[in-house]
């Protein structure tokens, strides 16, 4: 139900299919693709590319200064670690909500099913605002994260909520639960079976999940504008450091941040299909 | 940590659903009820303040016609190109699919800044010369409608292409093969097995037009009853201490969102899209 995995996961099923028949293009599907093409490129592709244009047109120097400027530098700090720790809260806390919504029967799973899709649904200002009313001044807890760096964590978890259940549940789902029962005949512990079966199995799907949800959480804007108060040098994140300086109007700083938010959301990627690779031929 | 099936429920099984109910409780379901207790706090008094204030009202009046601007062009552009991406065999193919996921992690203020170097009206790259044959596209609605495609492009796509690979041509080689043409095989054939999973992206799309705010905030320029979204008023309201129409104007954005993804769960039949 919901979100399946298609709608997350950078697709691993459907690259894999990706190749093989497909009829060669006729003239209106030729005329179709050109078409769409044209549009992608004028609303995606030349915009990117502009942004890391702009951001070594002046020569390294701008890039450098940028970098170098305390303020941005804590802001790249912040939101990297950050996004770092949610991703690893989201890792184990995500397979373990997936596991239980797959194995576990239970009055009101069906509800839990809609509440992980509720933080990717919600407008993100949204967002801030219901983590506001409960961790903010008002808190009926008495926690009060406003303002602090805590409250960068807390927007980051909750909007990364769904990116690892989602990938790591249809994995769990079609996992053929013979082999556990084998591997526990033949004499393995339960925690055997999970580090030499079941970790092996899902580790492409946690990776898919953990790669979105720190490319997420590193580019997450709109629910920290409320919550966190946006101090620089203490809770100022990378894009609001971005929306700063295009206020300024100083756009190559701006994309200069940009790129390289771009650039460590790919290396993340790159890095976590290199552990998965790992993972899944140890086991 | 492995609970097999059938097997008896042991501390551990509770264990791990008693740690999740009260992570999701604490972090999600706690926070959105008390949004919508805030909401009606004083009766239906915030949602009437709110929806007699023109500069909320003009707003979610902006959202919506973006929101339909933007989900119809990916829905179009959705559709052709998972068709194009599952179908036909062209050079590039591969490098185009992968591309497709770009704006899902791609910063909504990075979308902005990138659409403002591009569509800006005075030193953006195309800005000058749309602006010369009369389109503004940066400060004024198209610009909106384009960060808004931009940011919720992909889903559409995703959801289509597993099933359209699941489904396979035999049927749409059959119909052609009986004397079907193009048009008619996509209407009757393609269309209706893919139905499901379009509804769904659409809704997916919905939810994330209505919701935008990062990138419509610096392309829009956010000036109120003309170019401000509903987001952009929740923000605004926030900081001016109308705390009342901001919890009014986000239950508003929330029910949309979350009623259109319930009402689709609900009516989605389980067998028919779990294409991959």
């Amino acid at each position: 139900m919901t979100v399946d995995s298609s709608s997350l996961a950078p697709g691993t099923a459907r690259r894999r299919r990706a190749r093989g028949t497909g009829a060669p293009l006729t003239r209106s599907s030729g005329i179709g693709l050109g078409i769409a093409l044209t549009w992608f490129s004028l609303l995606v592709l030349i915009p990117l590319c502009l942004v890391v244009i702009q951001s070594v047109d002046g020569g390294w120097t701008t890039f450098r200064e940028t970098l170098t400027n305390p303020q941005t530098a804590a802001a790249l700090r912040l939101t990297v670690t950050q996004a770092l720790i949610v991703t690893v809260i989201n890792v184990v806390m995500g397979t373990l909500i997936a596991w239980v919504l797959v194995r576990d029967e239970f009055w009101g799973k069906r509800l839990l099913e809609v509440v992980i899709d509720i933080p990717f649904a919600l407008p993100t200002i949204v967002a801030g605002l219901v983590l506001l009313s409960l961790y903010g001044p008002d808190s009926p807890l008495g926690v009060n994260v406003a303002n602090t760096e805590r409250s960068v964590f807390l927007a980051l978890l909750f909007v990364t909520l769904p990116f690892v259940v989602r990938t790591v549940q249809p994995v769990l789902m079609e996992l053929d639960r013979d082999v556990e029962e084998a591997a526990a005949s033949l004499g393995a512990s339960r925690f055997t079976t999970l580090r030499r079966i079941i970790l092996p199995s899902l580790a492409p799907a946690i990776t898919a999940g953990a790669a979105l949800s720190f490319a997420r959480g590193i580019s997450e804007y709109g629910s920290l504008v409320l919550l966190s108060g946006n101090l620089p040098l203490k809770t100022e994140v990378a894009s609001v450091r971005i929306l700063t300086y295009i206020e300024n109007g100083n756009e190559a700083a701006a994309a200069s941040v940009a790129t390289i938010l771009l650039l460590v959301a790919l290396a993340a990627i790159v890095l976590l299909q290199v552990v998965s690779k790992w993972v899944a031929r140890r086991g | 940590m492995a609970s097999r099936l059938r097997q008896p429920r042991t501390a551990g099984t509770y264990g791990r659903r008693l740690l999740v109910v009260a992570y999701l409780f604490l972090l999600v379901i706690w926070p959105v009820a008390l949004v919508v207790q805030k909401t009606f706090e004083g009766g239906l008094d915030n949602l009437q303040t709110a929806l007699s204030d023109p500069v909320v009202t003009d707003a979610l009046q902006l959202t919506v016609v973006v929101a339909l601007w933007a989900v119809a062009i990916n829905t179009v552009f959705g559709v052709g190109i998972s068709l194009l991406l599952v179908r036909y065999d062209f050079p590039g193919r591969g490098v185009l699919s992968a591309l497709i996921d770009l704006p899902l992690s791609v910063s909504p203020v990075v979308v902005g800044l990138a659409l403002l170097l591009a569509y800006g009206g005075t030193n953006g790259t195309f800005g000058p010369a749309l602006q010369d044959v009369g389109l503004q596209v940066a400060f004024a609605t198209p610009g909106i409608v384009m960060a808004t495609a931009f940011v919720s492009l992909p889903l559409v796509i995703r959801e289509i292409v597993p099933v359209l690979h699941e489904i396979g041509t035999e049927q749409e080689q059959a119909a052609t093969s009986l004397g079907a043409g193009p048009w008619q095989t996509f209407w009757r054939i393609t269309l209706p097995s893919i139905k499901w999973a379009l509804v769904y992206g659409v809704v997916l799309s919905l939810a994330r037009a209505l919701g935008e705010f990062g990138a419509v905030k610096i392309v829009s320029g956010n000036v109120a009853q003309q170019t401000q979204t509903a987001t952009l008023v929740v923000e605004q309201k926030y900081q001016d201490f109308e705390q009342g129409s901001a919890y009014a104007t986000s239950f508003l954005l929330a029910l949309i969102a979350v009623a259109a993804l319930v009402v689709v769960t609900i009516l989605r039949p389980k067998d028919d899209t779990d294409g991959d």
